[in-house]
């Protein structure tokens, strides 16, 4: 089992820190669209969107495709469910303890009960 | 007996709040979370790890010190001071691991609201800074420490 490196995790959790990027990796999970496509529902310029989609890019969130005129954009999944692995390992984690803790909770009251 | 999932939400730039509902009164929560006998025998995280020190001064000003330990036989440290006290309502205390996992201390309140016999436990934990929240949330277990992925993956898969 393999959680990927804290290096690639890094640049992963800084991508998702802004919430434009977030909409713009939701929007693209319905499909792969163009910079302009995904500029629309934003009340923001082309180049303000392009620079998100760099970091998108740089962290290998997203891909662009070859097709000269619109190179469009496209959701990678493996750093995103990489992400999301990792979360989960450390909410499991934490978990743990709180099922341990619903144990003693049940414990304590029985004895309390008698 | 059905449980309210556990969740966690990142809040502002530099804080990470958890909460978890639990089929107890808030008193009995209190005592779990603030005398050793009962601490040690579920903040352990994951199998395999056991906490043969606990010692709690619970008033303002007090410290706090835990040890677990491994199979293996490796130590992991944790130590604090508590900052203010409310009976069984809230606790607010500093804290840092014996190897700097989290960049800095961390402040961590816990509250706990009772209601229908449910009480809900709800953690914040306030990093030094930003930096610091993400390296503890990406890779605070793994970078720079003897704890690493590998580690950390023979752990997951006993899960």
């Amino acid at each position: 089992m393999s959680y990927g490196n804290p290096a690639t995790l890094d640049a992963t959790f800084a991508a998702l820190a802004d919430p434009t990027r977030r909409a713009i990796l939701a929007r693209l999970a319905d499909g792969e669209a163009s910079v302009g496509e995904l500029a629309a529902p934003f009340s923001m310029s082309q180049p303000a969107i392009s620079k998100h989609l760099k970091v998108l890019e740089k962290a290998g969130l997203v891909s662009r495709g070859r097709d000269a005129q619109r190179r469009p954009v496209r959701v990678e999944e493996k750093p995103l469910a990489e992400a999301t692995a990792w979360l989960e390992a450390y909410r499991r984690t934490l978990e743990a303890n709180f099922q341990r803790l619903d144990a003693l909770l049940d414990e304590l009251k029985s004895t309390q009960g008698r | 007996m059905a449980q309210d999932k556990l969740t966690f939400v990142t809040a502002g730039d530099r804080e990470v709040v958890f909460t978890r509902a639990f089929a107890a009164s808030r008193e009995m929560i209190f005592d779990c979370l603030t005398k050793p006998e009962l601490v040690k025998r579920w903040l352990l995280g994951p199998p395999g790890w056991t906490m043969p020190v606990c010692e709690i001064d619970l008033r303002v000003g007090g410290k706090f010190r835990y040890v677990w330990r491994n199979e293996d036989g490796r130590d992991m440290g944790m130590a604090g001071v508590y900052r203010e006290i409310a009976a069984p309502e809230r606790i607010v205390h500093n804290e840092a691991f014996d190897d700097n996992w989290t960049g800095g201390e961390t402040t961590v309140t816990s509250t706990l609201s009772e209601a229908g016999g449910r009480t809900i436990l709800t953690t914040s934990v306030i990093y030094a800074n930003e930096q610091a929240r993400q390296g503890a949330l990406v890779s605070g277990m793994t970078d720079g420490m003897e704890y690493g992925y590998s580690r950390l993956d023979a752990l997951l898969e006993t899960v």
